[in-house]
């Protein structure tokens, strides 16, 4: 054992042109953005304004920032996989091959849900949140920061493993006995788990973060049942953090410890049981992806009634549906794994569970059926994605509800019918409703709203595409088709992976729209200033405040007495046009003070996870012993608020006078 | 103190829900019970392994073999003690008693490190027979299981002595109760945990 | 004692009510130790008995750990099923019903799988030459 572990120069991909390049290039990338930043005398600003930030909106829009570069890193690796799977029919072998192919759509499958999904949804969750129930930040302000900075040492970590070493090749579950270190000896599948790990921890704090916010800290007047259901929604989602995570923490802590330590939890040898693991693995896996889906319903409930503008219908079934989804997916998770070999009596458990969960879910998808109708429903680009939701998720629930019946499933198990149905219901659910959300935020977070035509230009091509890239895998699922082939003998299935490409294709140009989309509404930026913080004629608490917000959301704290609480401000104050304005009555805020705990507790969790996976033993132990004395650092340190003079926030108000207006008090 | 309690004809303006956001103290107490919780279900995955794998001695030895009660037995009314000398450091806290805080939680830190000193000649002893975690999966569950639990009371331990520097440093300030609050919620929660473990590790263990 | 309408898990006692309810504070966690201690032996008693029913020692051994976290919940935690403690415990049963699910579940689901694995090497062969 060397100095340096298992790191010798030997990781670098110097034979292998595609990492070596894209890694190389991406390197030279980011050195460019480093130096242009320095070069501007953009450091101290991104120090003190981002980096060290505790704000709530700005943590969510890191968080946002970062899955949507990981986006292109996981659609990357998907246009890959297509191109690959469409020429590597009868003999051929295609251009990748079977060892990088393997760890190809390893990483598609673990950027996609745990950098890129989750990552999105915990950003839009920050930002949002503590606006509409009407506070100043959530419960545990640095908590948050070091949340989302773990959440980008696992991002580092990963995107490492592209130029030092390799990724894992074990899928992005991992199963043993492939994991282990009998069959995976190289750090592929170490660079999965601590990459994992670590942002696993920042993710449990978060879970812990909102769960406290929204029960413990919503505004004066705010009960439950006047939470808006995005919130309600994000509750559920934290609380199966909260429950889920651990259980993957515990699943992974095992498996390193087998390849460290020689454990026997999950070896073939000694005992060990490679079937726990997959029955662990899914108790977490299941609530997972219920984590990822119950926010993006929050955003449709948000807009569907927005641009209906009519309440939401059955505000309290959505409620009920949400919490009893939120127990229920907790009692389903065996359907991942019919086929390992229980009886009858266990699969048909599982089975009629998971039938029961659609209900909830249909439950849903009528409410906002009913809130569409007798609507006057403004057909922007929110309620676009929210109709292209409705239909595919419903698609893709189907097939679902079909994956649910145990004789069905043997016969899908694996098959590309499966990796139709998950990705209809996580493209179809998730990523519409993160596009929804973005869209519809958008003009608050930055206070001017995107270009209308490029945003419909990238839904056009995101729906199109998706259709026409998974459907034809439903079929070949059907012809027979197992997942993750590198190649194939039967030449009749390539028409359909030929289609299935161009599908791939299509939604590169949606994903390119959007860029331009982004472009073209920065560049125009002042003539779609919002000025009013209402471009909506929103109905919730977030659209009070000016657009952007500033750091202290609220001047004066909201006192709610409704549900839709900005929108039952307002036609009460429509109802007095003729009564003067009074001037607001400020008094000083106390708000948390930036700290660069987070970046640099995210610094040592880098170096523990890098000397772990190679080995290098004294660079953990230094690296543990750092992040020690960043918390002692932390808990020691004199001020924890500042104080913002009231002149400030006044100052703030004056010159935001259009905002002001929309706002004004009048006499009650 | 809270055996029994009753409340009744709560106004309409206490309703908790509609006060408005908490005061810092139970907000943080509240996160730290979630927290807890979370560890909590950390352990039972944990435990499900173990009592999956509990038969899959690969051959080896058995909890029967291995087991000493009389171990088991100091190392449980160590925890105990220590959990009730907390609870006391607590009412100290309460009652702004610098004395009383220091001395209960020295008491507290001794039986800790007595139970995790005990705990560590086991895990040597077990060694030193042949019975290493990779001997077989029963043991790999059990070193796991239990070691994870010594592991967070060592945490304990450190965290308690960082807390009484602070309190050295500055005295009963607001952060510092809300800390020990913390402090006590967690090491009482390593007490229930081990409540577990002693009675479905070892009991259970040394009955076939 | 005065009425709160929220607490955090383990707030025992706040300033204002320590001058009269001290010695009630203490009383509270020795009766609390005095029933773990009665518990702890009795669990310890009945895993070296001969004088209970084998098959039901896994059982009463298991009710015996349930009510000392109970205990523990009661007198050491102070969560009561007073209004002002309602998330603490809403949350607590939100925990332990989760802990239940993945122990039970898990426990149900490995004995049925491996109950159905392929038989053994030598058991194998006997089925084979038949």
């Amino acid at each position: 054992m060397t100095f340096f572990g298992k790191l010798t120069w030997d990781a670098l991909p110097w034979s292998e042109p595609i990492p070596l390049i894209s890694g190389f290039g991406a390197f030279a990338f980011v050195i460019a953005i480093v130096a242009w930043v320095i070069l501007k005398g953009y450091g101290p600003y991104l120090w003190r304004e981002w980096i060290t930030s505790v704000d709530h909106k700005r943590i969510g829009v890191m968080y946002i920032v970062l899955a949507l570069i990981m986006l292109l890193r996981g659609f990357t690796d998907a246009i890959m996989m297509r191109a690959q799977q469409a020429v590597a029919a009868g003999g051929a072998q295609g251009y990748l091959p079977p060892d990088h192919f393997d760890q190809v759509f390893s990483a598609h499958g673990t950027i996609m849900i745990f950098f890129m999904a989750m990552p999105i949804l915990i950003g839009l969750m920050n930002f949002v949140v503590p606006l509409q129930l009407g506070i100043r930040d959530v419960a545990f302000p640095t908590l948050n920061s070091v949340s989302l900075w773990l959440t980008a040492s696992g991002i580092l970590l990963i995107n490492l493993s592209l130029v030092i070493g390799e990724f894992s090749k074990a899928g992005w579950v991992g199963y043993p006995p492939l994991s282990e270190l009998q069959f995976s000896p190289g750090v592929g599948v170490d660079y999965y788990l601590w990459s994992l790990q670590i942002s696993g921890v920042g993710t449990l704090l978060a879970g812990i973060n909102f769960v406290t916010t929204i029960l413990k800290m919503r505004a004066p007047g705010m009960g439950y049942m006047r939470m808006p259901v995005f919130c309600w929604t994000a509750l559920a989602s934290n609380l199966l953090i909260v429950a889920a995570f651990p259980i993957l923490t515990a699943t992974f802590a095992m498996l390193l410890l087998d390849r460290y330590l020689g454990f026997h939890f999950f070896t073939i040898d000694a005992g060990g049981n490679p079937m726990m693991y997959v029955n662990l693995f899914w108790v977490w896996g299941h609530p997972e992806v219920y984590i990822l889906v119950l926010p993006a319903f929050g955003v449709f409930s948000e807009v569907i009634a927005t641009f209906s503008g009519k309440p939401l219908f059955g505000y309290r079934s959505m409620v009920a549906a949400t919490m009893a989804i939120c127990v229920l997916s907790f009692l389903v998770w065996l359907h991942h794994f019919f086929t390992m070999g229980a009886s009858a009596s266990v699969n048909a458990f599982f089975g009629v569970m998971s039938m029961v969960i659609a209900v909830p879910t249909g439950v849903k998808v009528f409410n906002w059926l009913f809130t569409m109708y007798g609507g006057r429903i403004r057909f922007t680009v929110p309620v676009l994605w929210t109709l292209g939701f409705m239909v595919t998720f419903v698609i893709g629930g189907l097939t679902g509800v079909l994956h649910a019946v145990p004789p069905v499933d043997f016969q899908l198990h694996n098959s590309v019918f499966l990796i139709a149905h998950f990705h209809n219901v996580i493209i179809g659910a998730v990523v519409f409703g993160v596009m929804a959300g973005l869209n519809y935020w958008f003009p608050k977070a930055f206070g001017f709203t995107l270009d209308e035509r490029w945003g419909r230009a990238s839904f056009w091509c995101w729906l199109v595409g998706f259709y026409v890239a998974f459907m034809p895998l439903y079929v070949l699922g059907l012809m027979g088709m197992t997942r993750r082939m590198q190649h194939y003998d039967d030449v009749s299935w390539q028409p359909w992976l030929v289609v299935a490409a161009v599908g791939a294709a299509i939604i590169l140009g949606g994903v390119v729209c959007q860029i331009i989309q982004l472009v073209v509404s920065i560049r125009d930026r002042e003539q779609r200033r919002d000025v009013t913080g209402d471009p909506w004629n929103g109905r919730t608490l977030e659209w009070s405040t000016a657009s952007p917000p500033p750091a202290w959301n609220f001047a004066v704290q909201p006192q709610v007495t409704g549900r839709d609480a900005f929108w039952t401000w307002k036609q009460g104050r429509r109802a007095k046009q003729d009564v003067p304005a009074v001037p607001r009555e400020y008094a000083p805020i106390e708000m948390p003070k930036n700290t660069p705990t987070g970046f640099v507790t995210a610094f040592f969790a880098v170096t523990i996870g890098f000397a772990m996976i190679w080995h290098i033993w004294w660079m953990a132990a230094l690296g543990v012993l750092g992040a020690f004395a960043t918390m002692l650092a932390f808990a020691f340190r004199e001020e924890e608020e500042i104080e913002i003079p009231v002149d400030q926030i006044a100052r703030f108000d004056r010159d935001h006078p259009a905002y002001q207006d929309q706002v004004a008090e009048v006499v009650a | 103190m809270n055996i029994a309690v009753a409340v009744d004809n709560v106004p309409p303006q206490f309703i908790a829900s509609e006060a408005g956001p908490a005061p810092k103290r139970i907000v943080v107490g509240f996160g730290f019970w979630i927290f807890l919780l979370s560890d909590i279900v950390m352990f039972a995955g944990l435990f499900a392994a173990y009592a999956v794998l509990v038969n899959a001695t690969a051959g080896g030895p058995n909890g029967a073999a291995l087991f000493s009660q009389t171990s088991v037995a100091i190392e449980t009314a160590c925890l105990l003690a220590s959990s009730y000398a907390c609870g006391l450091m607590s009412l100290a806290i309460g009652s702004r008693n610098r004395f009383g805080t220091y001395l209960w939680a020295a008491v507290t830190f001794v039986l800790g490190a007595v139970f995790l000193g005990l705990e560590i000649h086991e895990f040597a002893g077990m060694i030193a027979q042949d019975a290493a975690p990779a001997r077989s999966a029963f043991l790999s569950a059990f070193f796991a299981l239990v070691g994870c639990h010594g592991l967070h009371v060592t945490a304990g331990l450190i965290w308690l002595v960082v807390m009484m520097g602070q309190l050295a440093t500055e005295g009963f300030r607001a952060r510092v109760e809300r800390r020990l609050l913390c402090f006590s919620l967690f090491w009482h929660a390593l007490d229930i945990i081990w409540v577990g473990l002693f009675t479905m590790v070892y009991l259970m263990g040394v009955r076939p | 004692m005065t009425t709160q309408i929220d607490r955090a898990p383990g707030e025992g006692t706040t300033l204002t009510e320590v001058d009269e309810g001290r010695r009630a504070g203490v009383l509270v966690y020795t009766v609390g130790l005095g029933l773990a201690v009665i518990l702890t032996a009795t669990s310890f008693w009945v895993a070296n008995t001969t004088a209970l029913w084998g098959p039901g020692v896994h059982l009463g051994l298991a009710v015996l750990a349930i009510a000392q976290m109970g205990v523990h919940v009661v007198f050491f935690l102070h969560i009561t099923t007073a209004p002002d403690n309602t998330n603490n415990v809403l949350a607590l049963a939100f925990g332990v019903l989760i802990v239940f699910v993945v122990i039970v579940g898990s426990l149900w689901i490995m004995s049925n799988l491996n109950g159905n694995m392929m038989p053994s090497p030598e058991l194998m062969n006997l089925h084979m030459q038949r």
